[in-house]
């Protein structure tokens, strides 16, 4: 089964499942955290809030609107 | 690099793919932009849970064998780069595509209030919830509260009870008199039948509407008001959305006229701007069956099909008129304009919260304050909520109308025009 | 200060016009001298809200370094009482030399600014990588300028409105005429003080269509938030050359990374252009350069992009003092991109030429007259 590390954590996952639904079910589930210190989670799941913000790779992307690859590192407190 | 098309269709939910088969067979060289990973929009989103009706595998599947046909997943537009001019963006790249026709299928979003608790993780949109769990978000054995208005309260408990869920309310805040009369239209409608069945669910409670989302720091519990009590519900998901705002924004940029937040347009979907035309939900709310035939005219007047296009006014008419019933029916109460504390976030970029927004007499004069909207997702939660809460009309966007790399906003220097 | 006290039906001992940041500077000065001040403004968008509230010392003449340097000394000075949310820090700016007549010019800066007992330091290209590793390699060195800062304007302004307690009254009007000490409001109400100060930037050749100001276009943008990438503000000595070579547009290198994390970058120039909508082409040329200096930049994400519009004089220099035709009008108008650079030092030069005190520095190269003419009575 593949397989992505999220916050280093190793984390299984069907193929075509969106890192959003992959991080909600890691760690603490959130996806970033806010200005004034709070963990977030994703809210609209379209694309358009922009709390599910993650660096995936390297790059500041939208876990909602992203597929979960094989050996990908994602990070939710870059 | 620019490239050139004939033929640009933004948004490949039910409206973008059926103005892209409408238009196909012309001959002309079409792409369709979608910012998903897969086509589909959000009615027909694909996924390791979602169950894509077979209307939807087939107009994909015959996409995709249409060589004329290029559909371009994962890419946002994000900026006007000169006259029938965009850049865009995907993962890989961003590039400048250059088009003679454009139909807009933008779509829509959900509009999301602030209420206290509304930024704790475990709360996400009515409809936020059903994308998240067609991407695979696993939900089964918890206990979820959908609260909001509309039917998409119901499609997502739907979707949330088929994968293993336990959705313990459903606090639709419209009244039972306006529920009850839009549900017994339905017979007008024979596919919306079904949905009716499950107003007589249980748990759906009409009147009611979420107070506060409770918890540390994650969610625990829902407080809601059902009529005149008052109910604390332990759960473990709050899904809350108040109907459906269509996205405007690309529209507007490009000059098109819009009209109580959605794109104008004329009998052929022709919007202000020549050789613009708009379809489907971003020219105001109607489901999906009116999205499909209004993507159908767009398509066919947009290669000069006119007699064909003509033909299906009559479908479209009839498909209006159910919009029209579910506009009225779940018109939103304004005693939702209270729900935010002073306290509350409102602007959840940059932390701004209600007291700090009161004060200021337009979105303009709160942005350059509080820095309200000048964060990530450029005011669109939260001025869409502001329109709400304070009667702001929304603001028009700047590039980039996503946030977007750098090195893809260089490429409007022109240095890179082929 | 014209001789006349102020009378019953005066409005305040000083109107001032504009609560950005030059009519914020001047109304704390002039009430921490004992005057009750009246600040109009009509919150239209203008440069305190739009700028990169970058202090720093340019030196393009004696004049300007000479305003410059006290002017950014004072802001030092406010640092320790400015709160928070006004963002001050002391990062200092990183003058970026690409070739030899940069570097030439970085030397002639050091020189000039050393003799005016400014903090700054050469730096080899070397030296440069290891202060500032996130720039590209092969940069011939750079004029480090310490005592330069950044600070978010809008809040330093409005610090600047409250902190004299009821000394200042902010009223929200749009002035719509001027003559002399008198102002007529949009709601049709005069207004008239001993003396009426004119800070609305861009705006003031509204009231005042004799004011030889123009306008510069100038473009933004700012990232997401990102771990730190750079300590100072980065500026290319291009940005010199180029601002003063002609008048098409240019753009030129200019990042600062804001306390949120946040990159902000400048800078372009357009003339004549008085569109506030986003030029695509120049923010693509503008993007591009300063991906030229960082190529990380490249991969970061920018959220929002704005322009603004710097009012700018004939000689590059403001206009400090009493109109020459308008006995009670006096100007604060004409700072270009160093509005909030000079913001303190206008503020000072003025309240002395008002108050007829010492002024801190030789006021000739401010005054208005250089341009408008001398005064038509005795």
């Amino acid at each position: 089964m593949p397989e992505l590390s999220i916050d280093g954590l190793p984390h299984r996952f069907v193929p075509g499942t969106t890192v959003a639904a992959a991080l909600m079910s890691s760690g603490d589930r959130c996806s970033r955290t806010s200005v004034s210190g709070q963990r977030r989670a994703p809210l609209c799941g379209m694309g358009i809030c922009q709390e599910c913000r993650v660096n995936i790779d390297g790059m500041r992307r939208l876990a909602c609107q992203t597929l979960c690859r094989d050996g990908m590192q994602v990070e939710t407190r870059p | 690099m620019t490239e050139h098309v004939d033929l640009l269709i933004i948004g490949a939910g039910p409206a973008g793919m059926a103005a892209a088969l409408a238009a196909a067979p012309r001959g002309l060289n079409i792409a369709v932009l979608d910012d998903n990973p897969l086509p589909g929009g959000q009615i027909w989103r694909d996924g390791p849970q979602a169950q894509v009706p077979q209307q939807a595998r087939e107009m994909r599947a015959q996409l995709q064998q249409l060589g004329n046909v290029r559909v371009h997943s994962g890419c946002k537009v994000i900026a006007l780069a000169g006259p029938k001019r965009l850049l865009l963006e995907d993962a890989a790249r961003g590039w400048v595509l250059s088009y003679d026709t454009l139909i807009l299928c933008t779509g829509a979003r959900e509009r999301l209030l602030p209420f206290p608790g509304w930024t704790l993780p475990g709360v996400t949109g009515a409809g936020g919830l059903q994308a998240l769990i067609k991407g695979g978000l696993p939900v089964a054995n918890e206990r979820i509260v959908i609260a909001g208005s509309g039917p998409l309260l119901l499609a997502s408990s739907a979707t949330a009870q088929k994968h293993g869920a336990q959705v313990v309310r459903i606090a639709e805040q419209a009244p039972l008199a306006a529920v009850a009369g839009f549900a017994a239209g339905l017979w007008r409608w024979p596919n919306k039948a079904i949905q009716a069945i499950t107003l007589g669910s249980a748990v759906y409670r009409t009147s009611a509407h979420v107070l506060a989302a409770l918890g540390r720091d994650r969610l625990e519990a829902v407080r809601v008001k059902v009529g005149d009590k008052v109910e604390e519900l332990a759960c473990e998901r709050l899904a809350c959305g108040f109907g459906l705002v269509p996205n405007v924004e690309i529209a507007s940029a490009l000059g098109c006229a819009v009209r109580d937040q959605a794109v104008v347009v004329d009998d052929w979907q022709a919007s202000s701007v020549a050789d613009h035309y708009a379809a489907g939900e971003c020219t105001g709310f109607g489901g999906s069956e009116l999205a499909l035939v209004e993507g159908r005219i767009a398509g066919l007047a947009a290669i000069g099909a006119r007699d064909e296009a003509r033909k299906l006014w009559a479908e479209r008419r009839r498909w209006q008129g159910f919009a029209d019933r579910l506009n009225t029916a779940f018109r939103l109460d304004p005693a939702l304009r209270t729900l935010a504390q002073p306290d509350t976030v409102v602007c959840r970029c940059e932390d701004v919260r209600h007291a700090d927004l009161v004060e200021h007499g337009n979105w303009s004069h709160a942005k350059l304050a509080t820095r309200c909207g000048m964060g990530a997702c450029q005011g669109r939660i939260c001025s869409t909520a502001a329109q709400t809460l304070f009667g702001w009309a929304p603001p028009q966007l700047r590039p980039p109308f996503s946030p977007a790399r750098i090195s893809t906003l260089a490429c409007l220097d022109e240095g890179d025009v082929v | 200060m014209t001789d006349s006290p102020a009378l019953k039906g005066d409005a305040a001992d000083v109107i001032i016009i504009g609560g950005g940041i030059i009519g914020a500077a001047c109304a704390d000065e002039l009430a921490s001298r004992g005057l009750h001040v009246l600040v109009l403004d009509c919150q239209r968008p203008a440069a305190t809200a739009a700028g990169m509230g970058h202090l720093v010392v340019l030196d393009h003449s004696e004049a300007e370094l000479a305003l410059g340097e006290y002017s950014v000394r004072a802001w030092r000075e406010l640092a320790a009482q400015m709160p928070e949310d006004c963002a001050m820090r002391t990062n200092g700016t990183m003058w970026l030399a690409c070739n030899e007549e940069e570097m030439a010019e970085a030397e002639r800066k050091q020189v000039a600014l050393s003799a005016y007992g400014l903090s700054c330091q050469l730096l080899t290209g070397a030296e440069l990588a290891r202060a500032e590793p996130s720039l590209r390699p092969g940069l011939l060195g750079a004029l480090k300028v310490s005592g330069d800062g950044i600070l978010y304007a809008p809040n330093a302004a409005r610090w600047l409105l409250q902190r004299q307690g009821r000394r200042i009254t902010r009223r929200q009007a749009e002035a719509v005429e001027l003559q002399g000490n008198r102002v007529r409001l949009a709601s049709g109400e005069w207004l008239q003080a001993p003396a009426v100060v004119l800070a609305s930037g861009i705006y003031a050749r509204e009231l005042c269509p004799d004011l030889p100001l123009q306008a510069k276009k100038g473009h933004l943008l700012i990232t997401d938030r990102y771990p730190a990438q750079i300590t100072h503000t980065l500026v290319e000595l291009g940005y010199v050359t180029s601002a003063h070579k002609g008048n098409g547009p240019s753009v030129a290198f200019n990042v600062q990374q804001r306390p949120t994390g946040q990159l902000f970058i400048g800078s372009s120039r357009q003339f004549d252009n008085h569109n506030p909508d986003i030029d695509a082409a120049m923010l693509g040329r503008m993007l591009r350069r300063a991906m030229d200096f960082l190529p990380g930049l490249g991969e970061m994400n920018g959220i929002r992009s704005w322009t603004g519009f710097r009012s700018a004089s004939p000689d590059g220099q403001p206009l400090i003092g009493e109109h020459p035709h308008q006995p009670g009008l006096w100007l604060a108008v004409g700072h270009e991109g160093l509005g909030v650079t000079t913001a303190p030092g206008t503020a000072h030069l003025l309240a002395a030429q008002m108050l007829r005190t010492q002024p801190p520095l030789d006021l000739q190269p401010y005054l208005p007259q250089r341009f408008i003419g001398a005064h038509t009575h005795a």
